[in-house]
């Protein structure tokens, strides 16, 4: 056990720090640039049971402090992840990895859970409720209890592997949200998914984005995904992964002292592909640096 | 890939839209016309990508086209200003492959790649016919560094205030060509695949997230299925494009 170490839902972690579904792909474009078995983990892109094209372009946009990103959930599909992605990433990856999985229905949901779930890579399943650039399905689930609570369920009665249920911010309560998931048998909740936002390009005097609205992440969203964290940690019993606009070492002590047993890190991977390992290289002199023996002593500990 | 730093050694308006950037810095990782980088720029979280436009062992030459906040920022920072630079991305033009005719058709700043095309391959003794066109006179820019090269790029302005009048599509059918390069808008891409009826490459200008495959922020779609313009392109071959799709 060294210091950085924390237990996600069962599973030991070298470090709590994993990069955020649709910032890592599947993990090699990074691994050319480091090697990425220095994560705690990374979540896969989102993968839906047949393969999505995304929306159209453009789906990227500067803003303040952060990015608005429209991608629309394109991907192969769960059958081609399995048989084209996921022995790629083996070869550069020896970790438990999360898989995201994304859906249009409960049946959606269950099916790629089940498919994947037979995978002995994949070591958590993060269901992302909270996709706020689909039409159908995506944060729709993500806002209701009753449905957040439906989609656990489904996807809780097909695998072993811990099921953590990826929430949106986009809701007037997410504590309730949470509380919903844990009761239909989630074993962690991620938080958060990226805000509502848009932007208008004065050149053509039209909405920049191609799907009209995206969602914001980076910097400019980590005080509201630390409020979150915090909320949701007083509600549910269950491990926090907290998510939005972690840039270093010092953001991800804040968000386990919020409450998180783990974060993840997603925008901060597009501006710079090292953001990831020197986050964690920078982790034990902060620790120093704030009297922190082990790094797991400090989540929740700002509720005490 | 490599992140590295680059310094700004030259910044100089070409016209009033664009200016020339040279840039300092390990240019190992950039082996083919092309390929792109790209740059942090200060108070701005997403890096922008461009096209390099020359290339030697001790830098590079960029040309940016002022098109938001941030180009506008890139045009004012001095010489001797540190930029972190995400280097040899995207895949670049093939090689080998022009014939005894290549032809090179370029749309504004889309030019830039095809200028580092034009010095490989006039020194290996080929002879490119290179198209340039701009909206007005005023937009006109590097047509002597083309003719420095023993090249002398045929113009087209859409006001025909240089050059002749119209597009550069207007010129593909009367000129001989065993293959063509294109950067340019994607109007101008498309209209170049559909007048010509030989092979052909052609480099995309998107807005892209992270420049190197993760995000999805660029693809497009491809007779192979869904691309990456940033990282199984920025080239694409002219068959494997769907347009309407």
């Amino acid at each position: 056990m060294g210091r950085l170490n924390v237990n996600l839902c069962g599973i030991e972690l070298d470090n709590p720090v994993l990069a955020a579904s649709g910032t890592f792909g599947y993990g090699y474009e990074f691994a050319e640039c480091y090697d990425i078995n220095l994560l705690g983990s990374f979540s896969f892109k989102g993968t839906t049971r047949d393969g999505r094209r995304g929306n159209p372009l453009p789906r990227i946009a500067e803003a303040p402090s952060g990015m608005l990103n429209a991608i629309g959930l394109q991907n192969p599909g769960v059958d081609e992840v399995i048989r084209n992605e996921l022995p790629k990433l083996r070869e550069v990856f020896h970790k438990p990895v999360m898989a995201n999985i994304g859906g249009q229905s409960a049946l959606d949901y269950a099916e790629t859970a089940e498919k994947l779930s037979r995978e002995e890579q994949i070591g958590w399943l993060e269901v992302n409720i909270s996709c706020p650039n689909v039409r159908c399905g995506g944060m729709s689930f993500g806002t209701d209890p009753k449905a957040a609570a439906e989609i656990t369920r489904a996807v809780r009665a097909v695998t072993d592997k811990p099921v953590i249920m990826k929430l949106t911010p986009n809701v007037t309560d997410i504590a309730a949200i949470a509380r919903a998931c844990e009761d239909a048998g989630a074993d962690g909740i991620s938080l958060i998914n990226t805000l509502l936002g848009m932007r208008i390009d004065l050149n053509t005097k039209k909405p920049l984005l191609a799907n009209t609205t995206g969602g914001l992440s980076g910097p400019a969203v980590f005080p509201v995904a630390l409020r979150m964290v915090w909320q949701v940690y007083e509600a549910v019993r269950i491990p926090i992964i907290g998510i939005g606009g972690i840039d270093s070492a010092e953001n991800v002590c804040e968000m386990m002292l919020a409450g998180a047993t783990a974060v993840q890190v997603g925008a901060a991977n597009l501006r710079d592909p090292l953001a990831c390992p020197k986050i964690i290289a920078d982790l034990p002199e902060v620790l120093d640096r704030y009297g922190v023996k082990n790094i797991a002593d400090l989540i929740g500990k700002a509720h005490e | 890939m490599e992140c590295i730093e680059f310094t700004i050694e030259e910044n100089r308006p070409l016209t009033r839209k664009v200016n020339l950037l040279r840039l300092a810095g390990n240019t190992a990782a950039i082996t083919r016309p092309g390929q792109f980088v790209s740059l942090s720029l200060p108070g701005f979280f997403l890096r922008r990508p461009f096209s390099v436009c020359d290339r030697d062992d001790h830098g590079i030459t960029l040309l940016v086209e002022r098109v938001g906040e941030g180009t506008s920022l890139l045009h004012t920072l001095p010489a001797g200003t540190a930029l972190s630079v995400l280097t040899g991305l995207g895949n670049g033009f093939t090689g080998g492959v022009a014939g005894d005719s290549p032809l090179l058709i370029g749309g504004g700043t889309g030019l830039s790649p095809l200028f580092w095309l034009t010095k490989e391959l006039t020194a290996q003794n080929t002879k490119p016919t290179v198209l340039l066109g701009f909206r007005t006179a005023a937009d006109v820019f590097f047509e002597e560094e083309f003719c420095a090269l023993g090249i002398r790029p045929l113009l087209f302005t859409e006001d025909g205030s240089a050059g002749r009048k119209g597009l550069v599509t207007d010129a593909l059918p009367e000129i001989p060509c065993s293959m063509f390069y294109a950067c340019g808008p994607e109007a101008m891409l498309r209209a170049v695949c559909e007048s010509s009826s030989g092979p052909g490459e052609l480099a995309f200008d998107v807005r892209m997230g992270c420049g190197f495959g993760a995000c999805m922020g660029c693809s497009r779609a491809t007779t192979g299925g869904m691309k990456r313009v940033c990282k199984d392109g920025p080239v694409f071959r002219k068959e494997e494009l769907l347009w309407d799709a």
